[in-house]
């Protein structure tokens, strides 16, 4: 009975059930009970999420999932961000695009992080699907103000279009004014990180007054402040918003003009961008204080006693991002106003200057470990830490699942022992045992990795900066950390031997990068023939590896598993095993 | 390659920024357990007798480790596999003075000279170090240029800029540096950095500052505070004591020439162009600084 009870219910039975299935673990986890329960499931699985592009191909995701409706792809590394991947290194999405426009004629959600956008692919977006909902380009680059204007006159029912933190070449065209009077769909609105001359504020305003379901909205910076007003006024339904600039001058007329319309927005539970505030308007926004659950201040230069004021004003804030200019007294009142809060981020506000600019100590990040229990995400900048905090702030918060910390020297030593941070971040992973990710920075051995190793068994993602010994730190995290998916790690001395010992961890992880540490072109060759399923990209930018001594190791690697096999689009600079130089080096 | 070396001893980019490479090279972490037992001497398998090209020049055989949940996680070798290897790996790995992450550590110093520039003010900056993202740090560059367009823009431009129905830049602004100064103050030691064009007088400035390094506690009411204190922290007088002189403390700031002048002297406008940076110096010390 039991072996036929697999067939025994109908297909359409199953399908039924499997719809409650959401996440991709559960799905997949499904689809490997039996044939035709994998059969039935790939049928009916409508969301993908590609972790890296590379990983699968197109081609692959279309064969095994004919139906899909919503996709989300992920490009270059995370040290991208810092600069840290050449341009050109890859992330193209317009082949995927191109396969989806015939194989999904109702996709209607595209969602990519760190990858390379051409206007093309956005005009082939805007025409190949009649229902399309949902962009959002993350971190994004390649695109123009013309693409966008696809977008907007060919998508009746696009409900989001979220450009954050994407470079946006301006085209000089009024690409707002391309979405037709008859548009009325939009329900999220992101262009923060449009320049001054890409935005009509006129074709803004219409838009927003025919769109009465729009719940956020996130203007750029260079929408001056009168005119915020006027749009709060227009869309006082907002949960979601992100304010322009603040002109540097006080005047009351354009101060209670503000005022009253923050004062009608009901609902506004978040808000952020305070571009060049002027602490004066602050209290132009205290009506929905009370509120508000995410509060953005990461871009304004306000000092200490404007945001304890502020902070005192917003009991209910789940999330905080702001500068240092916070200090050690800020965090101190956000601890014993803010008993919700649960993701605090602060940022230097002058990253690049020796000395301190504000008074911001590791203190301030142990008041608010201390004041708020709900305390799970923390990414601090600071210049001075020390062991005994972080001991404090481990016991105090074992609900921690997120904790970055960069002490912006490299290699400081804790200020009052002078010792590594090895029992600080010990502490961390012992107590903290759902932590998924994790940042170190400071002065740090190899014992630090031996803890992680051993403590750390939820680890999803580390990343690791100036730090370690010897391969015997890696190998204590390759070994060690079951969970781990993502590795970064750059100027360590870790080298071959960890390497090429844990090979096969390797495609148990999305992927490892190493940049400026201890590894030769040999042991990548090594790994790339015995571990076929990884791509072992080594990306150096002063010429073939080959060609310089043997013991001469790689500036960056980047090694991830893939199903897909080594990419067609890889620049000059990236290298891989003897085969393709050849081929590449070929006239 | 040498048989499971970690790069050699010419390898080399790992960046050490830190004054402080003594202490790097030298210093234990005593709560770590003892690792003396434990040693690296790990490779990779090439399958029977040796295979590819680089098999031969591998050196002995070595065993690929497959990572197994629970399991040991190595085989562990000994110098006796690596006869030819000229790596001694008879040191532990996390003492004091171990011969192979020494090699490490000592080659590692040497900083490539790409991903090192040092900065103007004299710290070493690494390239993307600290972590912040490029879209912060564009946003951090473009406060001050969008400050400087700001002011010129005060009184007209907001009346052009409705009529047009877009707010646009407009070319002509001039883009200055960054206008936030370094602020001390005789007796603390830290800091601060304030932002000139936020304030448009002395007396805004002065109200910053006050607040900034005379302000004894954030709350509203403090209690057992001294009158000179209580008058600093009411918002409602505009009345600046660093300026007027009754405070123990004056304001001065140093010029593009390295003099040391008494805030006030000159137009607000000029003072912006000419001010490096400001100190509030105790009354005492101001002797022979430009009178008022």
């Amino acid at each position: 009975m039991p072996r036929r009870l697999a067939s025994s219910l109908s297909d359409e039975v199953l399908e039924h059930v499997f719809s409650f299935i959401q996440s991709d673990k559960d799905r997949n986890v499904v689809s490997a009970v039996c044939k035709s329960w994998y059969e039935i499931e790939r049928w009916c699985r409508r969301k993908i999420f590609v972790g890296n592009c590379y990983a699968v191909s197109p081609k692959m995701v279309i064969r095994r999932f004919p139906q899909v409706r919503s996709i989300e792809l992920k490009g270059k590394p995370h040290f991208a961000d810092f600069n840290l991947v050449p341009d050109g290194w890859g992330g193209y999405v317009l082949q995927w695009i191109t396969e989806m426009a015939g194989a999904y004629p109702w996709l209607d959600e595209i969602r990519l992080k760190r990858m390379v956008v051409t206007d093309e692919s956005l005009e082939l977006i805007a025409k190949s699907f009649k229902d399309f909902k949902v962009l959002v380009l993350a971190s994004c680059e390649g695109f123009s103000t013309d693409g966008l204007a696809a977008i907007a006159a060919s998508c009746k029912n696009l409900r989001e279009l979220d450009l954050r933190e994407s470079e946006v070449d301006d085209s000089s065209v009024h690409w707002l004014s391309h979405f037709p009077e008859t548009y009325t769909s939009m329900v999220s609105l992101n262009i923060s990180c449009l320049g001054s001359g890409e935005v009509s504020f006129s074709a803004l305003e219409r838009l927003v007054s025919r769109c009465p379901n729009l719940r956020s909205l996130k203007l750029n910076r260079a929408v001056p402040l009168d005119k915020t007003a006027n749009i709060l006024r227009l869309a006082p339904q907002l949960v979601e918003f992100s304010t322009c600039t603040y002109s540097a001058e006080l005047r009351s007329d354009v101060f209670s003009n503000l005022a009253g319309a923050f004062s009608n927005c009901k609902e506004l539970r978040s808000l952020s961008g305070f571009w060049d505030v002027v602490p004066d308007y602050l209290p132009a926004i205290y009506s929905v204080c009370s509120r508000l659950t995410s509060l953005n201040l990461s871009y304004a230069t306000i000092q200490s006693p404007d945001l304890i004021k502020l902070a005192s004003h917003c009991p209910s804030l789940q999330h905080l991002l702001v500068l240092d200019y916070t200090e050690d007294s800020g965090l101190e009142a956000l601890a014993s106003n803010s008993k919700d809060l649960q993701e605090l981020r602060v940022f230097p506000s002058d990253p690049f200057d020796a000395e301190p600019n504000a008074s911001l100590t590791e203190q301030g990040l142990v008041a608010v470990s201390l004041g708020c229990p709900k305390l799970q995400s923390v990414l601090y900048f600071c210049r001075r830490m020390s062991n005994a905090a972080l001991v404090t702030i481990a016991q105090n918060r074992p609900n921690l699942t997120r904790f970055r910390l960069c002490i912006i020297e490299p290699k400081t030593a804790d200020y009052l022992t002078g010792e590594p941070f090895g029992v600080g971040f010990g502490a961390i992973v012992e107590h903290c045992k759902d932590l998924i990710r994790l940042s170190l920075s400071g002065l740090l051995t190899d014992c630090v990795f031996e803890y992680i190793g051993k403590y750390a068994k939820k680890l999803e993602m580390l990343s690791v900066a100036f730090a370690g010994d010897s391969d015997l730190g890696l190998h204590h995290v390759l070994s060690g950390c079951e969970s781990l998916r993502k590795l970064e790690i750059r100027d360590c001395p870790f080298g071959d031997k960890a390497l090429l010992t844990n090979a096969a961890k390797l495609e148990t992880m999305r992927s490892l990068w190493m940049s400026s540490c201890s590894v030769s072109f040999e042991a990548c060759k090594l790994l790339s023939q015995k571990m076929p399923r990884l791509n072992v990209e080594v990306i150096d930018e002063r010429g073939p590896p080959d060609s310089r001594p043997e013991n001469y190791t790689v500036d960056k690697l980047y090694i991830y598993r893939s199903v897909a096999g080594p990419r067609f689009d890889m620049p000059p600079f990236v290298w891989t095993k003897d085969e393709d130089l050849a081929l590449r080096l070929s006239p | 390659m040498q048989g499971g070396g970690g790069g050699g001893s010419e390898s080399g980019s790992m960046s050490t920024v830190s004054r402080d490479e003594n202490m790097v090279v030298s210093s234990e972490d005593s709560s770590c357990p003892d690792e003396s037992g434990l040693e690296l001497g790990l490779g990779l398998s090439l399958g029977g007798g040796g295979g590819g090209g680089g098999g031969g020049r591998q050196g002995g055989g070595f065993k690929m480790h497959h990572v197994s949940k629970g399991g040991p996680y190595a085989r562990i070798l000994t110098a006796k596999d690596f006869p030819s290897s000229s790596l001694s790996s008879s040191s532990s790995s996390s003492s004091s003075s171990p011969s192979l992450s020494k090699a490490n550590v000592t080659a590692g110093t040497k900083r490539t000279a790409e991903s090192v520039a040092v900065a103007a003010n004299g710290s070493s900056q690494v390239v993307g170090w600290p972590p912040i993202r490029a879209y912060r740090m564009n946003s951090m560059v473009n406060q001050a240029k969008v400050l400087t367009m700001e002011n010129h823009k005060k009184e007209t431009s907001m009346v052009e800029n409705s009529s047009i129905g877009g707010y646009r830049n407009d070319g002509n602004t001039k883009l200055k540096k960054s206008t936030f100064v370094k602020v001390n103050m005789d007796g603390t030691p830290i800091g601060r950095k304030v932002d000139l064009n936020a304030h448009e007088s002395y007396e805004k400035l002065a109200k910053t500052l006050e607040d900034m390094f005379l302000e004894t506690a954030p709350s509203v009411n403090p209690s057992g505070s001294t009158a000179l204190q209580l008058d600093m922290l009411n918002r409602m007088t505009r009345h600046s004591k660093l300026l007027d002189g009754s405070s123990d403390f004056v304001l001065t700031y140093e010029d593009k020439e390295g003099d040391w002048m008494l805030v006030g002297d000159v137009p607000w406008e000029m003072f912006l162009t000419s001010v490096k940076r400001l100190r509030i110096m105790r009354k005492s010390e101001a002797t022979g600084l430009a009178p008022r």
